[in-house]
């Protein structure tokens, strides 16, 4: 199943505004249109049907949904073996740190739920996805009680209640345990109601719900295994190398940065699954031999993460015995506008809040720079399948698209806001006013795109009067959380830089909250703040914090669209690419990828084509 | 004897002092911290960051966390790895038995590659095997391991489809089967660093013998009436040999720490490839670890070297 991301214009086929989709949905709700029509509608405008079912759940008017199964229900599938170059280093998916380490996880631990590809709930340990239709979900938005899956039992034969559930909160929400996830638990509340339900109390009315038990977050530990290992101790678990969980495959044997080997789990909860005996994920090596050994020679199944050249991968599709599998998310490459003055050093901090960029903070040259970023020509010559060309910093899931901006690559254009904004050429060519000169350096990791990306902008800036200057850091030392070193990007000791920030979950609440001023990355936070750019805009801080409790999912939608055009119009950053998952996959494997969620969430279902 | 050797273990101790605060200082200083996934996801509150920065110690001045490693050290603790959370022993415990075996055989296919050559077309030298051999060891140490790695890939692999490219260290099956697996997967790692050592031990081995073949005592034995069989077995190699002997003990220390070009191109899950990915994710415990284990074996088998050397030669003694 190659599901290529979309293109841009099945992007454009997507014209649904708030408008269009509430008239809709007050047809279903009067009657006059039924809900298969609705979603009928909404597939043909693109949006999948998955997608239309959980915009009718948010308007209350959901079914219960049953997910068809995929393939043939039957085990004795021999080996599946799969590759992660980046091999996980532990199995405990409290604790880990990436989607390295959860996809390991994934292979012995479930969550409650799960999301698809499209962002839509998938019951796995849960009976149902709670709603508001079905009670699960309060009307206020604050209490969201689960009904748990009977007869599920851990690897070593212990019964999964309530209390795992429970215990799962108190042990990641524990400050001294310093979980990746704790942001997720710690200000909620999680009570058992019986054995098989439990009721999640959060601290305010929250329309995005679907985070604590669920997905990479949400995967859940046995509590008579981990309870003498809570807080400080956490560390010591054995079974954080030798895993005890409810999934579809027991724990053979692990060592670290190597591999993880796994057998079928006997009594697993889903009938006749999964279809595999044994599953291996080796690790090491690099990503190109990686997509080699699983689309050329056939040696190995799956592979994760190809972060290899479009060009390459197609060359190795050729008569291989794999296939290249592309699933969107919501990462995306985009260059950062300095709004601060990196050059100037104010009470030992550069980039400081109190400065102004000497240049960029003047609108014509964002605006200018935004035309000459040949985002088609990067696309094409450079990321291939791997990277869409966007207008958008918010582009997935699709609900959350806006649909107003377009890019434009146009050097006579950047020329002429150039010219009108007094910005003169000097004798060098290089544009200056009032003695300022349109110098700038141009920052990002190193990595083979990144630098052919820098030089493709650079050499168009360079006709539009701007001059660039080249950097790149290592990228161990770029995404660092090194206060003291100037070279991280969240320092941005440089005028224009460029990175992917990851969206880990199918909403923007987390991911655009790049854009409120209270997160400006400062001296004062140990550069920890999410709001890398220093922009700040009051309509954006209001729209962030009525989004935050807005329950109605349409206007939520709304706003946050609107954020991304406020940042986007004003030139805040640039996007570059979309960038979407790419996997490699043996021809005959059957699988679903998630772009929302850890590489195996649907593993107990993955089956090979005889 | 013995007060020789209780001296150089004695010296060797400011040695190794010295040696792991050069390490720890430049390990300490270099930039990145092991937390970098934390730092591009939104998702992680950065008091998770700080917490676990805390928690290994990171705050703390250079001087402190060296003492603190240098205490544990003694008390036989290598340290806790930052990324697998579990003692650096254990990891290197894991890997070792993959690195002495592939690079253990490489290094015993080299010798029996080098000794033969090398003694052949020493006691021939410029004969048409001597200039064959020589070219091909010329070829052989000057091809990068990476490049022939690589061109056995595509070639045994891609081409022929003959040969596994990427090593397991966990094949399941038993018996024959096991040890069939085991052999077609290994070969070409081997292949590639015992080729690769065997060149240039050729070479070795040949100016030896030929340094020692000249000298009047062989034709001492030949004028005895001797065989050729005999001259050259028990008195031209037995004493050219002591420098290679030497040479072999220096290499053994390379033998623990893996090869990390050969052994990241093979997927090799040797001690090599554990150093690549430790610097790579700023996992300082290990690379420490290994890296100071590597220099005390140095420091220890140039005593062993010094031993052995004397041992073969008994003119040289020990003061």
């Amino acid at each position: 199943m190659v599901r290529a991301p979309p293109s841009r214009k099945q992007l454009e086929q997507i014209p649904m505004d708030e408008h269009e989709i509430r008239e809709l949905l007050g047809d279903v709700r009067a009657g006059r249109l039924s809900r298969r029509a609705f979603v009928r509608t909404m597939v043909a405008f693109g949006l999948t049907a998955p997608l239309a079912g959980q915009i009718l759940a948010g308007a209350g008017l959901a079914q219960a949904q049953t997910r068809p199964g995929m393939g043939p229900a039957k085990r004795g599938g021999g080996p599946l073996k799969a590759l992660s170059w980046d091999a996980p280093n532990l199995l405990n998916p409290i604790l880990a740190v990436g989607l390295k380490d959860w996809n390991a996880c994934a292979i012995f631990y479930e969550p409650l739920v799960s999301f698809d590809a499209a962002g839509t709930l998938v019951p796995i340990l849960a009976q149902e996805v709670p709603s508001l239709q079905n009670g699960g979900v309060s009307k206020d938005g604050t209490v969201v009680t689960w009904k748990l899956k009977r007869g599920v039992s851990w690897h070593d034969g212990k019964p999964f209640t309530a209390q795992d559930v429970v215990f799962n909160w108190e042990y990641a929400a524990d400050p001294a345990t310093a979980a990746y996830c704790i942001a997720t638990y710690k200000d909620i509340k999680v009570e058992k109601i019986d054995s098989h339900s439990v009721r999640v109390i959060l601290p305010k009315s929250t329309p995005f719900w679907a985070d604590a038990f669920v997905g990479v977050r949400g995967m859940i530990i046995p509590k008579h295994v981990f309870e003498p290992f809570k807080g400080a101790k956490s560390r010591e678990a054995p079974a954080n190398l030798k895993p005890v969980g409810t999934g579809p495959y027991r724990f053979v044997d692990f060592k670290p940065g190597d591999m993880v080997k796994g057998e079928l789990n006997p009594t697993y909860h889903m009938p006749n699954r999964p279809y595999f005996d044994t599953i291996e994920m080796k690790g090491g090596g690099d990503a190109v031999s990686a997509a080699r050994a699983v689309i050329q020679t056939g040696e190995f199944d799956y592979a994760w993460n190809l972060q290899v050249e479009d060009e390459i991968l197609k060359r190795m599709e050729q008569g291989g015995k794999g296939k290249v599998d592309i699933v969107a998310g919501g990462d995306i490459e985009h260059i950062q506008c300095n709004f601060t003055d990196p050059w100037k050093e104010v009470d030992g901090e550069r980039s400081s809040i109190k400065t102004k960029h000497p240049f960029l903070s003047d609108p014509a040259v964002r605006q200018a720079l935004n035309l000459v970023v040949d985002r088609a020509a990067i696309q094409e010559s450079i990321y291939g399948r791997t990277g869409v060309s966007t207008a958008n910093y918010l582009n997935a899931p699709a609900r959350f698209q806006s649909k107003s901006t377009k890019w434009e690559f146009n050097v006579d254009k950047a020329n002429q806001i150039l010219d009108a904004a007094g910005w003169k050429r000097g004798g060098d060519g290089i544009r200056e006013k009032g003695g300022v000169k349109l110098k700038m350096v141009f920052q990002t990791s190193i990595n083979a795109s990144r630098q052919k990306t820098q030089a493709v902008v650079k050499q168009a800036a360079g006709k539009a009067g701007i001059d660039i200057e080249i950097k790149s850091v290592t990228a161990s030392v770029y995404f660092s959380s090194d206060p003291a070193n100037l070279d991280t990007y969240p320092h941005f000791s440089t005028d224009i830089q460029m990175y992917t920030t990851t969206m880990t979950q199918p909403d923007p609440e987390l991911f655009m909250i790049a854009f409120t001023s209270w997160e400006v990355s400062s001296k004062e936070n140990k550069w920890q703040g999410r709001n890398i750019t220093r922009w700040r805009n009051e309509e954006v801080d209001k729209l962030y914090k009525a989004a935050e409790g807005e329950l109605d999912p349409v206007k939520r939608a709304g706003m946050y669209i609107k954020m991304n055009d406020l940042a986007i119009q004003n030139v805040v950053v640039i996007p570059v690419v979309w960038r979407p998952r790419v996997r490699a996959i043996s021809s005959k494997l059957r699988l679903e990828q998630s772009g929302w969620d850890s590489d195996f969430w649907n593993l107990q279902n993955w089956y090979r084509e005889a | 004897m013995s007060k020789y050797l209780l001296r150089r273990l004695l010296i060797s101790i400011p040695a190794l002092l010295g040696i792991s605060l050069v390490l720890f200082t430049v390990l300490a200083l270099a930039p990145g911290d092991p937390f970098e996934e934390l730092a591009t996801n939104p998702n992680v509150p950065p008091e998770v960051r700080l917490n676990l920065r805390a928690q290994f110690g990171l705050d703390d001045p250079i001087p402190v966390r060296y003492m603190r490693w240098v205490t544990a050290m003694v008390k036989g603790d290598w340290g806790y790895s930052f990324v697998s959370r579990i003692n650096v022993s254990t990891l290197i415990m894991q890997r070792l038995p993959t690195t002495l075996f592939v690079l253990g055989t490489a290094q015993l296919l080299g010798l029996l590659v080098a000794l033969p050559i090398g003694i052949y077309s020493a006691v021939r030298p410029y004969s048409f095997f001597d200039q064959i051999t020589t070219t091909f060891a010329f070829i052989g140490f000057s091809l990068p391991t990476f490049f022939t790695g690589l061109l056995f890939i595509l070639f045994f692999s891609i081409y022929l489809d003959w040969l596994p490219f990427i090593y397991r260290a966990d094949i399941s099956a038993t018996g024959w089967r096991w040890a069939w697996e085991m052999a077609r997967q290994a070969i070409m790692p081997i292949a590639v660093l015992g080729l690769f050592q065997g060149a240039a031990m050729t070479r070795f081995v040949r100016s030896a013998v030929l340094e020692v073949v000249r000298l009047d005592y062989v034709n001492t034995a030949r004028s005895k009436g001797l065989s050729e069989k005999a001259t050259i077995l028990k008195h031209v190699v037995r004493n050219a040999l002591i420098p290679v002997v030497t040479l072999v003990a220096l290499q053994i220390p390379g033998i623990f720490t893996g090869a990390v070009i050969t052994e990241q191109i093979f997927r090799v899950p040797g001690i090599g490839s554990l150093l690549i990915s430790s610097i790579l994710s700023n996992d300082t415990p290990v690379i420490m670890s290994i890296t100071f284990v590597f220099s005390a074996l140095v420091v220890l088998f140039n005593l062993v070297a010094d031993l052995v050397y004397g041992w073969l030669d008994p003119r040289i003694s020990f003061r």
